[in-house]
Order: structure tokens, then C-alpha cells, then sequence
């Protein structure tokens, strides 16, 4: 069984939707004893780390999902559940949970390409370049686009960590992983087959 | 650097597709679902529904087909049509839509782009803006004007303001859409798409006027779009999606072409 963290943080059906279509078992909670049954834990949602955190510490699940990847147990973060899992966000300035050693933060206004301003957010289809071989990333045809909405990124406090980058005007881990913690600044469930690729290989995946 | 987007839009009334959609071997589609599943599997980047159904008291038809539609593709796709409130755009979100596309409901009541935009995020919400050219005068400097009904009604709103308004009021992309243009496939309104484009800071979709992959060129190039939207090119199957985009690439385009 999936469980997937229910914070409020926008409409999760989408991920549910794409588990479904992989045959996957899943369940929506914001209940720790319903999401400790899990075998695996994503992470999703849209929206403003600001809230999200208030969200987290109001129902405690911040302290459970801490609790859940110390326990060395596989967690997929998606997007804002990315950027949360940080150390801090320049998004409302907030402490966030500080799995991942590093800060989330807010694209330039002054990025440009080929002499045109770029638009913020960074929404559309882009590139991941994958760095480093994991698991959860295997199986990908080379080309490989994803579906990006946001208009902060995650900068990793180590550099090994980071598994893809993005080019948007500058460089940004679009993926990363450490040890039972993958995350990802894209949308899986909505990046076609190469996306439900990635999810099915996290269901697969020990930790 | 991010793809330029290429999305088919399909016009569904009564949950049925209102043009026969002819793919492989002459097959008429008539089905929403079917049709978004085949052009999923071609490579569109993104699929747009309206819903053009007379009665609102038939609405639930079309949440039928949006679910359907959510639980075969997994990529983006937005639908309009008839949206009047945020209830309504609820709805069609938690069936499966990523975004909304707001046209006449916006004009008439400017605050439901904001309302929209503080429920789900401007990520959620395209205004779609129907445009026809007209001379420059006061009160449309721009020499272009907002029409609702589809060409029908005419606004003396500026297309210009009306954009920068839009974006102010937190809308999270344009879907532009010349009138002039729409249903000649004889190519994109460039001027109207390169001043709307350059003068917002959220992307816009061209709309209108697709007939064949040099079309989608100029207007991803010289009109500065970032998405367009085609119909009768590919709904006819004169050209593929995948041909659309193999011909982008081979002239420079950033395009998205594995899937």
C-alpha cells in the first residue's frame, strides 16, 4: 500500500490516478496510524510552503514524516513535498522540515534565453539530464521531458546528492536522492509514460 | 530550456466531440476520451477541452468525461466552458482537469480570474480571450478588441488591457485566440501574439488559424508564443502531431519529441 500525505496542498487525485493506472494500491491520508501501514510514502502537493508547514506541524504529521524517513522507509516527495523537506524556503521564509540539508529558492526575474526574458513560473515540459544512476530513475529513454510548475527550486547543501538537473536560464537539481529519500521538483503524474515510469520504479523500491 | 508546447483542442457538446475526429485507416472518433488517448499517444503536450453544451443542467455529462479523460492520459489538460464560479472550477479539478479556462464568464465578472487564483493557484487558470482586429482608436488603442460569444458580441475592451489586467488579477497563462484567423488555416494572427506575448510576463498559447507546421513555426518564432493550439490540422489528419513536431524540431524549435 502507497500512502500519500494528505496537508491540504491542492488537488492529490492526480497522483492517485496514475497509481491507480499502474495497478498500484494507494491511500489519501492526513492520519499518521493510516499512513504508518504504508509500505512506501509520497509526498506531493501545490501550493505555498508557508501554509503547507502550518498545515504539517498543525495535524504533527511533520514530526511523523521525519520519523517515517529515519526509519529508513522510502518516501517520494513531488514538487512543493521537494521543497518542503528541506532545511528552509525563501517561500514565506519558512523553517521547513530539514530531511535534505539545504534551502529552496525563488527563480530570478532577470533569467533569459536567447535575449528573451523567461517566464516565471517555470511551467511546461523541460529536460532532465540525469547525472547519476538510482534505481528510481532507471528505465528512462534518453530525451526524457517531465512537466514542471513552480517558480522556486531546491539547492542542495551537497552536490551529490543532486541525481538530474534542469536548465532554465540557470541550472537546478530537478531530482535528487539520499538514501531512503528521493524527491523530485517535477510532477510525475502528469509527465506521460517517463513520468509513471519513475513512479512505478519508486513502488519497486526498497529504500 | 523549456519546450515549446503544441496542444490539440477538442470541442465536445453533449459529451460527444462536435467534428468526427478521423485517425489511422479513416476510423471517425466521436468519443472525448478516445480522442485525448490518441493524441496522448501521439506526443501532445498538453489537451484542451470545451465544453460548448447549450443547457447547464447537462454539465454533469462533461465531469463524466473529464474523469474518463484523467483516468487515460497522464499529462496536463485544461477545459472550459461554461465556468461561472469557483464551485464550477472545483468540480472540474477534482475530476481530474489541471487547469481551467475562463472566456465570456471572465469579462462579464473580472474577480473570478482573481477568486480562481486564490483557491487553486494561477497555475490553474487560463484566460481565454477571443480577439478581433479593429481600427485604433480610443478605446482600443491597441487596434485589437475582446469579443465574447464567440465573435458575437463585441466588448470595446482593449485586447491589450484586458491581458494586462488578466495577469494582474493572478491568471496564470492566455489562451489567444483570433477571431480573424480561427477556422482559415491560413496561419497564426503574428502581430497580435508577438504584442500580447511580449507585453505579459505569463505565457501564452496562440490559438486560430493552424494549417500546416510552418503556421506553428511563425508563431512559436517570430510570435514569441509559447504554446499553440491546432484543431482541423490534426483532427482531419492532414498532419500528425508527431510531423508537426519533427518539422519544429528540424527548423530549431525546442520540442519535446519522447514520450
Amino acid at each position: 500500500m502507497i500512502g500519500i500525505i494528505d496537508y491540504r496542498a491542492g488537488n492529490l487525485t492526480s497522483v492517485v490516478r496514475a497509481l491507480n493506472h499502474l495497478g498500484e494500491s494507494c491511500r489519501i491520508s492526513d492520519d499518521p496510524i493510516t499512513l504508518a501501514q504504508s509500505s512506501h510514502i509520497i509526498f506531493p502537493g501545490v501550493g505555498a510552503a508557508g501554509e503547507a508547514m502550518a498545515n504539517l506541524r498543525r495535524t504533527h504529521l511533520d514530526k511523523w514524516i521525519i520519523e517515517w524517513a529515519h526509519a529508513e522507509k522510502p518516501i517520494l516527495g513531488i514538487c512543493l513535498g521537494t521543497q518542503i523537506i528541506f532545511d528552509y524556503s525563501e517561500e514565506n521564509d519558512v523553517q521547513c522540515l530539514g530531511l535534505i540539508p539545504g534551502a529552496v529558492k525563488r527563480f530570478s526575474t532577470n533569467l533569459t534565453h536567447d535575449g528573451s526574458d523567461l517566464k516565471i513560473p517555470h511551467m511546461g515540459w523541460n529536460y532532465v539530464e540525469f547525472r547519476k544512476a538510482h534505481p528510481v530513475f532507471r528505465g528512462l529513454p534518453e530525451g526524457s521531458e517531465f512537466y514542471f510548475v513552480h517558480s522556486y527550486y531546491p539547492v542542495p547543501a551537497q552536490n551529490d546528492l543532486i541525481v538530474g538537473i534542469t536548465d532554465y536560464g540557470t541550472s537546478f537539481c530537478a531530482a535528487l536522492a539520499y538514501k531512503n529519500v528521493v524527491a523530485v521538483q517535477f510532477h510525475p503524474e502528469k509527465s506521460g509514460r517517463p513520468g509513471l515510469t519513475i513512479l512505478s520504479n519508486f513502488c519497486r523500491w526498497g529504500g | 530550456m523549456l519546450s515549446k508546447r503544441i496542444i490539440p483542442c477538442l470541442d465536445v457538446r453533449d459529451g460527444k466531440l462536435t467534428k468526427g475526429i478521423r485517425f489511422r485507416n479513416n476510423i471517425d472518433i466521436g468519443d472525448p476520451v478516445e480522442a485525448a488517448r490518441e493524441y496522448y499517444e501521439q506526443g501532445a503536450d498538453e489537451i484542451v477541452f470545451y465544453d460548448i453544451t447549450a443547457s447547464s443542467d447537462r454539465r454533469d455529462i462533461m465531469i463524466d468525461v473529464v474523469r474518463r479523460v484523467a483516468e487515460t492520459i497522464f499529462i496536463p489538460f485544461s477545459v472550459g466552458g461554461g465556468i461561472r464560479t469557483v464551485d464550477d472550477m472545483r468540480e472540474v479539478i477534482m475530476a481530474g482537469a489541471e487547469k481551467i479556462s475562463i472566456n465570456t464568464e471572465a469579462v462579464l465578472r473580472p474577480p473570478l480570474i482573481f477568486e480562481g487564483a486564490r483557491a487553486f493557484g494561477s497555475q490553474c487558470i487560463v484566460l481565454g480571450m477571443d480577439v478581433k482586429k479593429v481600427p485604433v482608436h480610443g478605446k482600443t488603442p491597441s487596434g485589437y478588441e475582446v469579443v465574447t460569444h464567440g465573435g458575437r458580441t463585441y466588448t470595446g475592451i482593449d485586447a491589450l488591457r484586458w491581458a494586462k489586467e488578466a495577469e494582474a488579477l493572478g491568471a496564470g497563462e492566455i489562451c489567444l485566440n483570433s477571431i480573424d484567423a480561427d477556422g482559415t488555416q491560413g496561419g497564426y494572427e503574428i502581430e497580435l501574439t508577438h504584442l500580447i506575448s511580449t507585453n505579459v510576463h505569463i505565457p501564452v498559447i496562440a490559438s486560430g488559424g493552424a494549417g500546416k507546421p510552418e503556421h506553428l513555426l511563425d508563431v512559436l518564432t517570430r510570435g514569441k508564443a509559447d504554446a499553440a493550439l491546432i484543431a482541423s490540422i490534426v483532427h482531419y489528419r492532414t498532419y500528425t502531431i508527431y510531423e508537426i513536431k519533427s518539422y519544429l524540431k528540424r527548423h530549431g524549435v525546442t520540442t519535446r519529441m519522447i514520450w
